[in-house]
């Protein structure tokens, strides 16, 4: 019984979740291992509708936790198709020695997670406790901060990902709620053409080639454990930047949205910037385009990448800026955050003279208002004005009682 | 479709296609190997098999060599099964979308594991494909201790063994916990087939794993995996040690058809007491003092109750 295609108008009102589940649909997974958690279920829930309506031919296993998901995943796919699923926070926690799993046997599979913070306390609400917990894994990781991306980027993740020089696998990120459950405007492709974007699954080492078996998951000792390992990170560090500028390029001729492993917005002329990650983005940009109004030339940049970690690309894009904020949506207990660490590092031995500072918001869904922005682009001016950091390097923003800032 | 493999000797059955070489690093005397051997030996079908963490894996597939003329996967030590079930789904999607490379061949998907990996940490697993109807066997090599990792208890570890974790000592007796009834609990997933086996039964074995293999569902298989490392007795002994196993009951050897329907498969003509089976192990050595005497009586009454309750079952026929 062959499946059905769907009409799409060109512009679909959905949710992350569910523009997510519209570009698994489209790139016809053979297999979806999957386990629901709050909030990615819609993903895999609307997946299942599609199977059940016969929108998809494939086979959806409903497994007991998401170890066991990404367990049946790493399976399927070294069998030799194309595999996907979705998690969230505890789920993702789990999973994770399966992750490290995954692409040390270099599987490519598809993992959507819809970020959401990590207990205990426990919370179901956005933050990016459980991005930055992979963010060692040795998966590619690509960020959306909106329903319309996390449509776009599995596309990008999967012809990556699956690109023979490449074989890692992918994830993708979205802010749980904020994105996931909040519907806007998708520009859609139709079935065919965002099945060409990604074309035909190409099997290699594949265990249902029967003439030709394999050996996946193999011992490796002090002998050749290092060799993997490294050779894994030399394709993360050299090989995927190309891809994934080569994918960018590719959907932008296709659809005309451009993609870039750094967002910039505003700057071009900026003397102060905020990096950050997820919905984040947009209200930074809102914030900068009302400080410039109050004469603060305010830019913005969005990670999209975030692992393999674009190193050059943030330093050229931070090289003039007198001022940075860096934005971790997770506690580092204990620690900088991951993105003042990341970017201290790319301008370190560089000439940039940037006073960075870092901020650490939104835990558990806490909201980054305005005015928060508004107070942190003004403290960033006030640095520049002074031609010192005038504040603690790390702060947290939004937390009730005392103010709490180190370092 | 499925040929059923005809075996007409031992000898014949030893040179059989060898899709596990005899180039492995598994202790000399390990029953894993033979085990292995027969079940893979029981078929001429293509096979996707898995290993989890444990003695069988981390002796056959060290890079860049590998023992496996197979499909074979690892990924850990609790998701074997699932592995298998994976593969499993993506033959089956594959079939249903025309891609298959080998339309017509008729692959059968098997995971091994140790009863570490089985009982213990692997539970959950393989109890999602058990329930979820994979069309699978997962094969659990029950050696009764974790031996990869040195000798610690599992579930599977019978009452009076000294193990690294449960020693025995001044004041112990070693493990003092009764060993998990697996077979049992997996036959309650209602899966078609689960069964105990013997690699010194050679033939029973092959029976239940063709049977196994030929039907369509997911099946459980525990096979008795006597360890010269852990149980401490001489590699050459392994088949004797079986045979102590499978004679004095305390592995009794069976089927249960369809979750209920159980089935004797070997009836020993001279039953040998209990007491034999523990003095040919080092590992039960300390229960012939007198202050532990009293835990071989309590051994073979467990052993008799045990061989009662599946006379009773195997009679009612529910």
């Amino acid at each position: 019984m062959a499946f059905d295609k769907m009409e799409l108008r060109d512009i679909e009102v959905w949710d992350g979740n569910f523009a997510a589940a519209q570009a698994l649909r489209q790139c016809q997974i053979d297999v979806v291992s999957a386990y629901p958690i709050t909030p990615s279920t819609p993903i895999v829930e609307g997946y299942s509708k599609f199977l059940a309506d016969n929108y998809i031919e494939g086979e959806f296993v409903m497994v007991e936790s998401e170890h066991a998901a990404m367990s049946g995943c790493i399976g399927a796919s070294a069998a030799g198709g194309r595999v996907a699923t979705a998690t969230s926070s505890q789920g993702f926690a789990l999973m994770v020695e399966t992750l490290y799993q995954a692409s040390g046997m270099r599987l490519p599979i598809i993992l959507n997670v819809v970020n959401r913070a990590l207990a205990a306390p426990l919370n179901v609400n956005g933050d990016h406790g459980d991005m930055y917990l992979g963010r060692d894994s040795g998966w590619i990781q690509l960020d959306a901060y909106s329903p319309q991306e996390a449509y776009d980027l599995n596309f990008i993740a999967f012809r990556v990902a699956e690109d023979h020089e490449i074989r890692l696998p992918a994830m993708v990120h979205q802010d749980g709620f904020m994105t996931s459950h909040t519907a806007q405007g998708v520009h859609t492709m139709d079935d065919d053409t965002a099945y060409s974007f990604v074309g035909d699954f190409k099997p290699m080492n594949d265990m249902l080639d029967f003439e030709h078996p394999v050996t996946h998951g193999v011992q490796t000792e002090e002998d050749w454990h290092y060799e993997h390992k490294a050779r894994q990170h030399n394709d993360l560090m050299t090989k995927v930047p190309t891809k994934i500028e080569e994918a960018f390029a590719a959907f932008e001729k296709l659809t005309g949205r451009k993609y870039n492993q750094v967002e910039k917005y505003d700057m071009d002329d900026a003397d102060v910037a905020v990096v950050c990650m997820g919905t984040s983005v947009e209200t930074a940009r809102e914030v900068a385009s009302e400080m410039r109004e109050k004469g603060i030339k305010a830019g913005v940049v969005g990670l999209r990448v975030v692992r393999p970690f674009p190193f050059m690309e943030i330093a050229a894009a931070l090289k003039d800026i007198k001022a940075i904020a860096a934005l971790d949506r997770s506690s580092p207990n204990g620690a900088a955050g991951m993105l003042f660490n990341e970017i201290a590092g790319a301008l370190f031995n560089t000439d940039s003279k940037a006073l960075l500072t870092g901020y650490v918001y939104g835990l558990g869904g806490r909201d980054l208002t305005k005015k928060h922005l508004t107070d942190l682009y003004t403290e960033l001016q006030a640095n520049v004005d002074a031609g010192k950091v005038l504040t603690p390097l790390q702060q947290f923003i939004g937390v009730r009682g005392p103010k709490l800032a180190f370092l | 479709m499925s040929e059923m493999k005809k075996i007409k000797n031992l000898k014949e059955f030893s040179t059989s296609a060898d899709r596990f070489e005899g180039a492995n690093l598994l202790c000399p005397g390990c029953a894993h190997s033979i085990i292995v051997r027969e079940v893979l030996n029981a078929t001429n079908d293509d096979l996707v098999l898995a290993a989890s963490t444990g003695c069988l894996e981390v002796c056959t597939a060290v890079y860049p060599y590998t023992s496996w003329d197979a499909s074979w996967v690892h990924i850990g030590f609790e998701n074997g099964s699932t592995a298998v079930a994976g593969a499993e789904a993506m033959y089956k999607a594959l079939k249903t979308k025309g891609r298959l490379k080998q339309p017509d061949r008729n692959p059968k998907f098997v995971a091994f594991g140790g009863d570490g990996a089985s009982y213990d940490i692997g539970f959950q697993w393989i109890s999602g494909c058990m329930e979820r109807g994979h069309n699978m066997m997962y094969v659990v090599l029950d050696n009764e201790v974790y031996a990869n990792t040195g000798g610690q208890r599992s579930s599977s570890t019978p009452i009076g063994a000294n193990a690294t974790t449960s020693p025995a000592g001044r004041v112990s007796y070693g493990e003092t916990k009764n060993k998990k009834d697996i077979v049992a609990i997996m036959a309650a997933h209602n899966i078609p087939y689960a069964a105990q086996v013997a690699p010194n039964k050679w033939k029973d074995m092959v029976k239940k794993i063709q049977h196994g293999m030929a039907v369509d569902g997911p099946v459980f298989i525990n096979a008795v995996s006597p360890c010269t490392t852990e149980w401490k007795f001489d590699p050459k002994d392994t088949m004797h040690l079986t045979d102590l196993a499978t004679d004095t009951l305390v592995f009794p050897l069976y089927e249960i058809i369809d979750g209920h329907e159980l089935n004797i498969t070997y009836r020993p003509k001279n039953v040998i007491p209990v007491e034999e089976y523990l003095a040919a192990q080092g590992r039960f050595k300390h229960l012939f003092k007198d202050q532990y005497k009293y835990l071989i009586k309590e051994w073979q009454e467990r052993v008799d109750a045990n061989w009662a309750y599946l006379n009773r079952r195997e009679e009612a026929r529910v």
